[in-house]
């Protein structure tokens, strides 16, 4: 359980016209990470692993609460991931550990491959980024709002489910709740759209010395299970968990399960 | 007034239970299932020859559009269908009006002016360039631009397009979407300083802002008909107010489906099943996808959440009198169509520039013809002078079109009856 909030902070980059947020807390070596496409939402995950590492979790441009308009200083992937970039040099992380759900796990694959000597290790849970023609990668921006939770979780009435998706009753925080979870689909999706193959696959052998641990809802409906492989044989030190009575998001789903695999992954 | 007849180019024979059976009919019907590529061309030829047979009958222009992937109206490439009507029309006062190529998926966009410079050329110069923002099926799915910068692509295409019309010297063009060294467009449209334009709206503020800032005419390309676009429409005549522009109705364009026949009963008898077809089949879209991520800033999907009452009712739940009793549809004899028109729909939003839809579905060809010839000659006369005691010009219009056209009446009724015969 949540004890105490994560502290916030700001970098900005970007000439000063992009001010990224991020939540931060925990002591310990640093790990950065990189959340998917519905908005930072930290939980039970990023509590245990705040405890014996101090989890920087920056929330993508535009899903800041208060300044949505954030995104639109940035134009395409390139300049996403040198925002990135600037903000672990004005964090002064020099050498950290990247764990991404989702978008983020792609985003973390790109900065990483930036600087390839920054990645002491990497996490990639349930990675987009690849692209095979015979197991197409599911859009969900596409899906409809009463669908989408199937898509993301194997029980759509898990709570994890219900605090990522569910509206507010009250009509003022149902509208605002609505608007961030379309907007974050849209901030994000900025990168990815129509089909979320950007050429990770032209850059991804930069990082193939990274000690890379690949997580796999047993579920996942969006992305299907034999991109494990597609990431796996691209990097020459990879190790494959699948997180059982979980779909798309295995560290909202089951976020004890997921913990443990990627602390002790860490920690080796 | 000038009156135009406008076309979708429809799949007229969607078998009954096709809403039950295909989730859309945009993007993902399948094409092998559904039709015949020598029946299609059948379709095609009808569009031509109904949209021809309006033009000689005596309405003011022809319209075509662009959309993709879809048995709701499959005109890829509007300019085709305008090149063979500038050419068939050239005997006539009839404006073509392409309503239309879309900016942000052609790319580069010189494209757009290029073809639009050969339509004038072709035409005389009764080109009226519609310069549409595409709707998210045709731009963001159909043709892969990202939500969050189809409006941002269509305004720098926009402002493209209109310099490569008029530009005097070679132009360098660094834009943000579109890089072109040397931008010398040839051929030039006969119309100067370029031919008008209009651009179709859905009812966002801003567009209303970009429509007055450009100076063009602002089209409501609407399915729900004058009474639901009453207070959208206020809201555009008051931006118009706001920035001290004259009220001029040709600054506005409104499209309304019509169906006329001999009584209002006949009308029923000629065209509920078209109409119902029309609205339960052709509009079978996910209503998520009219709006997906990032297509709307976050202001305009704020406001959109905050109000959800501004979402249409579903028509699927409508019948024929439920869409003629909401104006939806104007449908009856002629005089009734005659009243509703000029109370609901010319006078009530204030427009000059009015396209009818004469085509609605699965209308087959000759009801179509029907349709056309009874609104030419016992609708189309009554409305034609409505602003001319106001003195406005219509910019919007071709010059050499502005006059009011007055078709000899023995050679319209001598095609209807060549027709007929």
């Amino acid at each position: 359980m949540t004890t105490k909030l994560p502290r916030r902070a700001t970098a900005t980059v970007w000439q000063g016209r992009v001010r990224l947020g991020l939540q931060v807390d925990g002591q310990g070596p640093a790990v950065v990470f990189f959340d998917g496409p519905w908005g930072l939402t930290w939980g039970a995950f990023l509590d245990a692993l705040a405890r014996p590492f101090t989890v920087y979790a920056p929330e993508h441009p535009g899903t800041t609460p208060g300044e949505p308009d954030t995104v639109l200083e940035i134009d395409n992937l390139w300049d996403l991931v040198l925002c990135y970039d600037e903000m672990l040099d004005e964090l002064g992380l020099s050498e950290v550990a990247f764990v991404g759900h989702s978008f983020g796990a792609m985003i973390a694959c790109e900065v990483a491959a930036l600087r390839p000597a920054r990645a002491r290790r990497l996490v990639l849970l349930d990675p987009i980024g690849l692209w095979r023609d015979d197991a197409p990668v599911t859009n969900w921006m596409l899906v409809g709002p009463q669908e989408l939770p199937e898509h993301v979780f194997r029980d759509p009435q898990s709570p994890a489910a219900k605090e990522l998706f569910s509206i507010p009753d009250d009509p003022e925080a149902g509208a605002l709740a609505r608007t961030r979870l379309m907007w974050a689909m849209g901030a994000t999706g900025k990168f990815i759209w129509p089909i979320p193959d950007k050429g990770l696959a032209k850059r991804i052998h930069r990082i193939r010395a990274v000690d890379t641990l690949l997580v796999w809802g047993a579920d996942d409906r969006l992305v299907p299970r034999v991109y494990a492989e597609e990431f796996a044989r691209r990097l020459s030190r990879t190790r494959t968990e699948v997180v059982e009575d979980a779909g798309h998001a295995p560290h909202l789903e089951q976020p004890a399960a997921t913990a443990r695999v990627v602390e002790a992954f860490l920690r080796g | 007034m000038k009156i135009s007849a406008f076309h979708l180019m429809p799949h007229r024979e969607l078998p009954a239970d096709f809403e039950q059976r295909y989730p859309s009919v945009w993007v993902t019907p399948p094409w092998w299932e559904l039709a015949d590529a020598r029946r299609v061309g059948q379709y095609y030829n009808w569009t031509l020859d109904e949209l021809l047979h309006a033009a000689r009958a005596g309405f003011d222009g022809v319209c075509t559009n662009e959309h993709h992937q879809n048995a709701y109206g499959f005109m890829p490439s509007p300019n085709l269908m305008g090149s063979v009507l500038a050419k068939l029309t050239n005997d006539l006062d009839v404006a073509i009006v392409q309503m239309g190529m879309t900016l942000p998926t052609t790319s580069p966009p010189v494209r757009v002016a290029e073809e639009y410079g050969m339509l004038d050329c072709i035409s005389g110069g009764r080109l009226v360039a519609g310069l549409p923002l595409g709707s998210p099926m045709d731009v963001n799915l159909a043709y892969g631009i990202t939500p969050m910068e189809h409006r941002e692509r269509y305004r720098e295409a926009f402002d493209l397009v209109l310099k490569a019309w008029q530009a005097k010297e070679i132009f360098a063009w660094n834009g943000k979407y579109f890089q072109l060294g040397q931008v010398n467009l040839w051929p030039r449209p006969i119309q100067q300083p370029h031919p008008p334009v209009w651009v179709p709206g859905s009812g966002s503020i801003s567009t209303f802002d970009f429509a007055t800032d450009k100076n063009v005419c602002y089209c409501f390309l609407s399915y729900s008909g004058a009474r639901a676009a009453t207070s959208m429409m206020n809201g555009y005549w008051e931006v118009v107010a706001k920035k001290g522009l004259p009220r001029n109705p040709y600054r506005a364009g409104f499209l309304q489906l019509v169906a006329v026949s001999e009584t209002d009963a006949q009308a029923e008898t000629d065209y509920a099943r078209h109409v119902e077809y029309f609205y339960h089949k052709c509009l079978h879209v996910p209503p998520h996808w009219f709006a997906p991520p990032g297509n709307q800033d976050y202001r305009s999907l704020l406001a959109f959440n905050r109000n959800p009452v501004r979402r249409a009712e579903n028509p699927k739940t409508l019948r024929y009198r439920d869409f003629v009793d909401k104006g939806y549809v104007i449908a009856g004899s002629p005089a009734t169509v005659r009243d509703r028109l000029i109370e609901e729909v010319v006078k009530g939003l204030h427009v000059g520039n009015l396209m009818l839809l004469v085509q609605i579905g699965s209308m087959p060809h000759e009801l179509t013809l029907k349709n056309i010839d009874l609104l030419a000659a016992e609708v189309l006369p009554a409305l034609r002078e409505i602003w001319d005691d106001e003195g406005w010009e219509n910019h919007w219009w071709p010059e050499r079109l502005r006059k009011v056209r007055e078709p000899k009446i023995e050679e319209r009724h001598g095609y209807a009856g060549a027709r007929r015969a």
